[in-house]
This record gives structure tokens, C-alpha cells and sequence, in this order.
């Protein structure tokens, strides 16, 4: 994991590599001389930096998949309106850091807020007394203005939002991310790397080629080093509202996410059931769990939440 | 670069799993039944399903003395595929890599892969508006012919992010074909009640506001699910579903010009 800046040429090995200054690519760039003599290699300050103001956040827990559409943002507001909703006394955050597609602020129904900027950095949204949230969403200025902005520019953002957002005390920090492998997910963990990350929660939903791209996402954990605390399957049964029988919209066909569990020794944190009325309430931005106390999926929530909350206290004991 | 090809499709939204890979492979699928010479281009790097969908995992690309030789779905070559699941070892090896990396990736695939003579060369995105796009629209910039077909489900939180996409595609001036819009229903098996799980119309209210033709609405349709890692096309297996319609219909309008 090299840092490549904005400007760099094309083909730069990133600045911390050992090759930095010393490849083809490095003829002619101004700061050739300086990647050779190794003044850059060090760490990115910003790492440090993020440590500190991070230093008040107990938990911190990146909600991943590879692949796109299975209900990262949906599970990652449903697992803070539940984390919060559990005691009032615990406070909990949420980072949207999928930069080109945000999705937060309407899941929460915090859609048209400001962030405001004062000494103490950027404050986040609030959507409850103990849930705040922070989106790039936040500082559009329409929701039809697209962010076409290559990595480099993504992982800048992705360092401001971790260094300059004014969170406060908070238990958990919750870090929605977009599908794939790449510069979101690398920088997050690579900033993170210091700051103390519980681990990731990764969201499938039952069919082979989400599993497909999710089995890749779990080996990028592997690689490099974030602990998986559990997988969550989503959209795993539908229950027809008018003669109740149960449907595998998606079908699991080679096992879905509790044989992939098992082959790849993972804990499986448990399924939420396809309920029209979720997906409703995540487009009106309606808390869930307040609508529905007894539905299906709100009882599954309860005790996926219960156990990601048993590995995070483990992890801090 | 792409100087063979007659017409160039890509196929884009801003949400991640609405169904662009399927959209993609159906149309290439739907075009290959009718006769035309196609290619099939998938650039999501990270996470490729079109080998999967269209049963060539484990296939391998081949360097020939032009190029990189696509895998073939038939002896006949019609349907031609590059992705970059050919190029793993394993169907778990994830790609870890910043956009630099990438976009020298893509641009590889637009150069070097020596497609022949084709009637259509289709190009499945992943999700977003960030460096495979910009690379994709930077490249494409001297190729005529070339639009864009948008997926959406009806979804609002799936609507903002494919409004994004549309400005992306008005901001890089590639012609926007149409919307389709995927997962609009499901029919209980049972009761044959139809039950609108990611609601309904958005797609269709989406095109109209932004004034863009919209190509039709496929219902979730288990059966379409299930031909997803077999290769065969929803028009030959299914021709009575509303999914076999659509993509005839959006053939039809790309046959004969109406789009």
C-alpha cells in the first residue's frame, strides 16, 4: 500500500515504495530526487493525526462487501439505529465513505441538513441525541450533482472525513463503504491502521455471484489484516404478504453465506429476511425499528446487533 | 483503437447491484441470437461476474500475434468476452488496487484485445463515477457510435445515485440510449400476487423527468436468476417472459435504428 499523490505521472510507484524515484516512470517528475533519498517513505502524517482525533471512538467497525446493491447502507443504518436505540447513554457515529454514490443521509432521513465548520472541525449530522452521521451527500449542492473524481481525490476526502470530522465522545463509528477493492477501502484501512479497527461486518446476499465478489472482498481482509467480526446475509427469504409463503428471490444455489461461513471458518452473524416495508422506510429515511418492533427482521437485527456488540467488548477487554 | 467496431454500448448505473451485469450479458446474449457479431466487455475490475454468469470460469485469454484473443461462447464466435476473471488464478483472488492500476487495466482492454469485425461491443461498468468511468468516456471520446443504456430498480435511494450517473454521462457527452429498469415486481408463485418489494415506477418517473427514452421494466423473475451462470439467453429459454420482451424490444430498436 504505496501512496500515489493526485499529480503524480502516470505508472508512479507511490511514494512509499521502495522502487519510489528509482523507476521509469520516475524520469522527469519533479520530486524524483526526493523519493530516492527515502525522505517519503515514511509513514503519512496523517495517520497519526487520525489516531488522536479518534482517540475518543471505543469502537470502530467497517461495514464492507464486494458486491454492490446487497444492502451495505441498509444494514449499516440499521445496526446504528439499533446500537443506539439499545442505551441511550451510547453514543454512535456513522462515516459514509462511499464517495460516488452516498447513500446515508436518505436511509436516515437527514437529506438537505449542512455540515457545519467551526474550530473543532467539521460537526456531523444529527439524526437522533446519540447517532450523528457524516456523508460527502452533505456537501452537495444537488442531489443530481455527480462526483467524478478519481482515487486520488476519493482517498483525500476519505482522510478529511477521518481527520476533521468532530465526532465527540462516541462508542461506535460505523464506516459504510462501496462495493469493491480498492481506493476507498485501502485508504480507510491504511488510515485506520493505527487508530485501533475492531474489524469489518461483510454483507452478502444469498446468490452465487454476490458470494462470488464477497469471497474476494474477505480475502482483501485477509490481506490486508482487518479482522472479519462476521458476515450478515441479506435478503435471504421473502415472505408474500398475502398468502405468507416463504421465496427465495435470490436463490442460494451453491449454499449461500452459511456454507461459504463454513468453508472459510467465519462466524455468520445471521440473515434478515427481504421485507418490502424495510426497503420503504430506508427510501422515506423512517426508522425501522420504530415502525416495525416485531417484524422478522427487526428480531434478526437485535441479535446480530448483540453479537457484534460481544465481539467488540471482547476485543477492548 | 476499436476501429472493427460498428457500435459501442455501455451499460451504466451509479448503484452496485441493480443489475448491470445481467442487463449487459442479456443484451449481448439477445444481439448473438439475432445474428450480429458481439463483444462483450467487462471492466469491473473488482468485482467481474460476467465469466460467471455466462459459464466461462476457469476459460483463459490467449495472447494472439494482434492481441489478446477474447474467450468465445460459441465454435461460431459470435459472442465474444474479455474480463479480468480470466486473468485470476483463482475465482477468489481479489483485485487490491488504486485507480492508476486500474485505468491501465482498462486501457489494455480497449487496446489490445483483438476483437475482429463486430456488429455491437457491449461494456459492463461497475457501479460509480470514478476512474474506470472517466477512463472508459476519456477513451471512447474518438470512437462514433457509442451511447449508454442506464439501470436502475425502482428504488429512490437506487434513483439518486443513477441521477448522478446521468449527470456523469451529460458532463462527458456520451448519448444516453435509455433507462431499463430491474426488479420492478414479484409474483408470488402461489398466489400470483404481485408484490412491488423495491417499489415501483421509479424508473419510468426517472426517465421522464430527465426526458430520456425508457426501454421497459423487468420483474424479478427467478427463473431469469436462474440462467445466471448457465450463458443461455432469457429470449430462447424464456421467450414469454417479460424479460424475453424487453430485450427483444430494445434489439428492435437498436436494429432498425430507432435508437
Amino acid at each position: 500500500m504505496s501512496a500515489v499523490p493526485e499529480n503524480a505521472p502516470q505508472h508512479c510507484p507511490g511514494t512509499q515504495s521502495e522502487d519510489a524515484g528509482k523507476v521509469s516512470a520516475c524520469a522527469g517528475c519533479p520530486n524524483q530526487n526526493i523519493c530516492a533519498s527515502g525522505a517519503a517513505a515514511g509513514p503519512d502524517p496523517a495517520i497519526q493525526i487520525i489516531r488522536e482525533r479518534l482517540s475518543n471512538v471505543k469502537h470502530k467497525i467497517l461495514i464492507l462487501s464486494g458486491k454492490g446493491g446487497v444492502g451495505k447502507s441498509t444494514v449499516t443504518s440499521l445496526l446504528g439505529h439499533a446500537l443506539a436505540a439499545r442505551n441511550p447513554e451510547v453514543n454512535v457515529g456513522i462515516l459514509d465513505a462511499d464517495i460516488c454514490g452516498p447513500s446515508q443521509p436518505r436511509v436516515l432521513g437527514v437529506r438537505g441538513e449542512q455540515v457545519h465548520n467551526s474550530g473543532s472541525g467539521w460537526s456531523p449530522v444529527y439524526v437522533s441525541d446519540n447517532l450523528s452521521l457524516m456523508s460527502i451527500g452533505f456537501l452537495l449542492g444537488s442531489p443530481d450533482d455527480a462526483v467524478i473524481w478519481r482515487g486520488p481525490k476519493k482517498n483525500g476526502m476519505i482522510k478529511q472525513f477521518l481527520s476533521e470530522v468532530d465526532w465527540g465522545d462516541l462508542d461506535y463509528l460505523l464506516i459504510d463503504t462501496p462495493p469493491g477493492t480498492s481506493d476507498e477501502h485501502l485508504s480507510a484501512v491504511q488510515y485506520l491502521s493505527n487508530a485501533g479497527l475492531d474489524g469489518a461486518v461483510v454483507v452478502t446476499t444469498p446468490q452465487e455471484v454476490a458470494l462470488l465478489d464477497v469471497r474476494k472482498e474477505l480475502h482483501f481482509c485477509k490481506k490486508v489484516g482487518v479482522k472479519v467480526i462476521g458476515v450478515l446475509e441479506n435478503m435471504s427469504l421473502f415472505v408474500c404478504p398475502n398468502c405468507k409463503t416463504r421465496s427465495e428471490i435470490f436463490p442460494a444455489t451453491t449454499g449461500g453465506a452459511s456454507q461459504m461461513c463454513s468453508e472459510l471458518s467465519l462466524p455468520l452473524l445471521g440473515s434478515l429476511p427481504l421485507d418490502p416495508i424495510l426497503a420503504r422506510c430506508c427510501d422515506d429515511g423512517r426508522d425501522f425499528l420504530q415502525e416495525l418492533p416485531s417484524s422478522p427482521a427487526v428480531i434478526a437485527l437485535r441479535s446480530i446487533v448483540d453479537k457484534i456488540v460481544a465481539t467488540c467488548d471482547k476485543n477492548s477487554s | 483503437m476499436l476501429d472493427y467496431v460498428k457500435r459501442v454500448i455501455l451499460v451504466l448505473s451509479g448503484k452496485g447491484g441493480v443489475g448491470k451485469s445481467t442487463v449487459s450479458t442479456q443484451l449481448a446474449l439477445t444481439l448473438k441470437e439475432r445474428g450480429y457479431k458481439v463483444g462483450l466487455l467487462d471492466i469491473d475490475l473488482c468485482g467481474p461476474s460476467v465469466p460467471f454468469i455466462l459459464n466461462l470460469e476457469n476459460q483463459s485469454v490467449h495472447q494472439g500475434p494482434e492481441g489478446w484473443i477474447p474467450v468465445y461462447l460459441d465454435n461460431e464466435q459470435r459472442l465474444g468476452v474479455m474480463s479480468i476473471g480470466f486473468l485470476l488464478g483463482s475465482r477468489n483472488d481479489a483485485v487490491v488496487w488504486r485507480g492508476p492500476k486500474k485505468t491501465s487495466m482498462i486501457k489494455q482492454f480497449l487496446e489490445d484485445v483483438c476483437w475482429q469485425e463486430l456488429d455491437f461491443l457491449i461494456i459492463d461498468t461497475p457501479p460509480g463515477t470514478s476512474d474506470e468511468h472517466i477512463t472508459v468516456m476519456e477513451n471512447l471520446r474518438q470512437v462514433p457510435q457509442c451511447g449508454a443504456i442506464l439501470v436502475t430498480t425502482p428504488q429512490e435511494v437506487a434513483i439518486e445515485d443513477v441521477r448522478k450517473e446521468i449527470t456523469f454521462c451529460r458532463k462527458t457527452g456520451i448519448p444516453i440510449l435509455g433507462i431499463i429498469e430491474n426488479m420492478s415486481g414479484y409474483e408470488c408463485p402461489t398466489c400470483s400476487e404481485c408484490t412491488n418489494i423495491f417499489s415501483s415506477g421509479g424508473g419510468k418517473s426517472l426517465a421522464d423527468i430527465s426526458k430520456i427514452p425508457f426501454m421497459g421494466s423487468v420483474p424479478i423473475d427467478p427463473r431469469v436468476g436462474k440462467l445466471a451462470g448457465q450463458g443461455l439467453a432469457a429470449v430462447k429459454e424464456l421467450p414469454e417472459s417479460t424479460t424475453s420482451k424487453v430485450f427483444t424490444n430494445v434489439v428492435d430498436q437498436l436494429a432498425n435504428g430507432g435508437l
